[in-house]
């Protein structure tokens, strides 16, 4: 029906179209919040199968290429002749004659090529399977190709920033997702009702946003078993938060219920007999969805930038764990910058992720938005 | 008005009993207590305490009693005679300890909540009123930039700038010399020097999202009739901006006041240590780590009655600003 309206009556498909299919056509015409959502898209495919585009095995130490610097691919040969292809050259190393300091240069006359699709180490798909084909491999395992470098025991940056994705983008959905339900839920009884009852609500949520979260995110985090695994562990303290994290959520939705609840269209189903679980999750609560919406994808990000921080204080995941936050404790201080700044490149994967994230919770909330035009 | 003030702060009150008693819970919910955690750092130097000696420093410091009985006697003492205890890491009594911490962090605080302001306000508005240009444009990509990078991160980079390339002292707010020193006009001068970099740091973040924010607002505002009759009684395109649209978007500005501070102490907690901060975050961990339960306490109960403060003062300044908002 949809299709036949869009080609025959051009002008007034907006009139037919769907709530969602609106919002789809407004979100197409943000270009940065489309190429934000390829962007989420892809991160969110190399999260789901690490191992496929990781390179060398990410827990793997190798004494001989400890803080190796990055190294590039190359595609056009023009040592003797022209040919094309994925290739690259192994760094050969050498010392400063007075100061003894490691310099590593290029040796182009090794060159090893890359195999698309070859095979490599053995990783674990979601824990269902095992697979050791990779997106690329070195066709020569004597020489290891370290797109990011190495760190301090030798181990890929490259490969351990695709692994640490995983737990990265995934660790605080389920809060995210708890604490969207009680801010919603909480916060619309709060302003659907008002009164008394909205006047307790309001000191709760007072309470709770004054609560500061790092002493609980340390009690909680000594307090919880200690043989469960890291990661398990650092779940349920994000699950915990998530209780305190409604709160600025309920505040917002509370406004929006309080100033609606007047609203014609509300007395109107009112008075029609319609129940008050209807009113409000059928007519009230799609005038807010855009912002729902917006504070989900804005969440996300948030819980990236939480994790990253508590772990780099040594609060949050604790290695042998790879998450990004884990990885950047190595580049701590500002001698690392000097020395290595490719161990920042953990620090750049954040960065774009969250920038993705923010971009496309952006173009969301713009295209939801009935009133934008 | 008053009124409205007088419940709120009589609200405070359990509250307050409320947070402080969670504090408490919180601290001790970890397996052990301080003793625990000192005889761990005497058998790191190889110096063993045997059980006797133990449980008289548990009589001492009153671990032994239970919680309950603890919290009632610490909150007397802070009723009756504003005493917060003694913290027993430090040996000395707490609020020795943290007056000149929490002072710092509310100066801290209340300049970057300036520089946030004085850089997001002006730059929110050029935004939606050149709305789709290059500046805004630029705008946009510095503020979700901004957004982005983990405070930490900055902090380091910016630290690695001011060091390397201007050839800064960065790191504390304080010089070696005035560190220890009491308070004097060269030593403010001195704090004035240090201050930026964490000032910066910590704004750039909140700038960011009061960008945005400020943008949404004023583009909701722009096109109202309102606007339009301004502009049509003659009144100069910078006066009218003043005077209507933007009153009513600085709404958010003023909500930000009541979060301030919570995000402040525990927001900052990391960019505190990467810069070595004198202000309360480091030794609120520190506290927290080694269980000294009324140095962290006294921290977590000031904190909290900072941040109701704050809301409280966000309130009443939304009701002033804001015309359509009134205090029953």
């Amino acid at each position: 029906m949809a299709d036949i309206a869009i080609t025959s009556v051009q002008p007034d498909r907006a009139a037919i179209a769907s709530q969602w299919q609106l919002i789809w056509w407004a979100f197409k015409r943000h270009r940065l919040a489309m190429i934000s959502l390829f962007v989420t898209i892809a991160m969110y495919i190399v999260a789901l199968v690490p191992g496929f585009f990781a390179i060398n095995d990410p827990t793997a130490q190798n004494a001989r290429a400890t803080f190796y610097p990055p190294q590039g691919i190359h595609f056009i040969d023009t040592t003797n002749g022209f040919s094309l292809g994925l290739f690259y050259y192994p760094l050969k190393l050498t010392r400063d004659p007075q100061t003894l300091a490691a310099i590593y240069k290029e040796d182009t006359t090794k060159k090893v090529p890359l195999a698309l699709f070859g095979r490599g180490y053995e990783y674990s798909v979601l824990g269902l399977f095992t697979s050791d084909i990779h997106l690329i491999a070195t066709t020569d395992k004597t020489k290891p190709l370290f797109l990011f470098g190495a760190d301090r025991l030798g181990r890929d940056v490259y490969s351990r920033v695709v692994q640490g994705a995983q737990i990265s983008l995934s660790i605080g959905l389920v809060g995210v997702f708890i604490s969207l339900l009680l801010g919603i839920v909480l916060g619309g009884i709060s302003g659907y009702y008002g009164g008394k009852l909205d006047f307790v609500m309001q000191r709760v949520i007072d309470f709770v946003l004054s609560l500061p979260t790092i002493p609980i995110w340390l009690a909680l985090a000594a307090a919880l078993p200690q043989n469960w695994p890291a990661t398990l562990q650092y779940m349920m303290i994000t699950i915990i938060l998530s209780f305190t994290g409604w709160a600025q959520l309920a505040r917002v939705v509370r406004g929006r219920f309080l100033s609606l609840r007047t609203e014609e269209f509300v007395s109107a189903a009112r008075l029609d007999g319609v129940s008050e679980g209807r009113i409000i999750f059928r007519h009230m609560l799609p005038s807010f969805s855009s912002h729902i919406i917006a504070s989900v994808t804005l969440a996300v990000p948030a819980m990236i930038l939480a994790e990253t921080s508590l772990s780099f204080l040594g609060l949050g995941l604790q290695p042998p764990t790879i998450s990004w936050g884990v990885l950047l404790r190595e580049a701590q201080n500002i001698r690392s910058i000097a020395t290595a700044p490719w161990l920042f490149m953990p620090g750049v994967a954040v960065v774009i992720a969250v920038m993705a994230l923010n971009l496309l919770g952006d173009g969301l909330r713009d295209a939801a938005d009935p009133y934008n035009k | 008005m008053l009124r409205f003030i007088a419940k709120r702060l009589f609200w405070m009150i359990p509250s307050l009993f409320a947070v402080s008693f969670l504090a408490f819970v919180l601290i001790q919910l970890p397996p052990g207590d301080y003793v625990t955690t000192y005889i761990a750092t005497l058998a790191a130097s190889n110096e063993v305490i045997d059980q006797n000696t133990a449980a008289q420093l548990r009589e001492r410091f009153g671990l032994d009693q239970p919680m309950i009985i603890q919290y009632i006697k610490w909150m007397w003492g802070i009723i009756t005679r504003g005493d917060f205890g003694m913290s027993f890491e430090w040996q000395q009594p707490v609020s020795g300890l943290i007056w000149e911490r929490m002072a710092l962090t509310l100066a801290l605080a209340i300049a970057s909540l300036i520089a946030t302001w004085a850089i997001a306000l002006p730059i929110g508005v050029f935004s939606a009123v050149r709305k789709y240009s290059i500046g805004d444009y630029a705008f946009t990509v510095f503020s979700f930039l901004g957004l982005s990078i983990p405070s930490f991160l900055l902090a380091l980079v910016l630290m690695y700038v001011a060091a390397v390339e201007f050839g800064q002292d960065v790191g504390g707010l304080f010089s070696h010399e005035y560190e220890a020193a009491p308070w004097s006009i060269a030593k403010m001068i001195d704090l004035m020097k240090h201050i930026w970099l964490p000032v910066i740091i910590l704004a750039v973040s909140s700038t960011a999202s009061l960008i945005r924010v400020m943008r949404a607002n004023m583009l909701d505002e722009l096109p109202k009739p309102y606007v339009t009759t301004a502009r049509a009684k003659g009144l100069s395109e910078f006066r009218l901006l003043v005077k209507y649209p933007m009153r009513i978007a600085l709404n958010p500005f003023i909500s930000t006041i009541a979060w301030l501070l919570p995000n402040l102490i525990s927001g900052s907690v990391v960019v505190a240590i990467v810069l070595n901060l004198p202000t309360a975050a480091p030794l609120l961990l520190q506290s927290l780590m080694a269980q000294d339960m009324y140095l962290a306490g006294a921290f977590v109960l000031l904190i909290c009655a900072l941040t109701l403060i704050g809301s409280l003062i966000s309130d009443v300044l939304l009701a002033l600003v804001d015309p359509r908002i009134r205090l029953e």
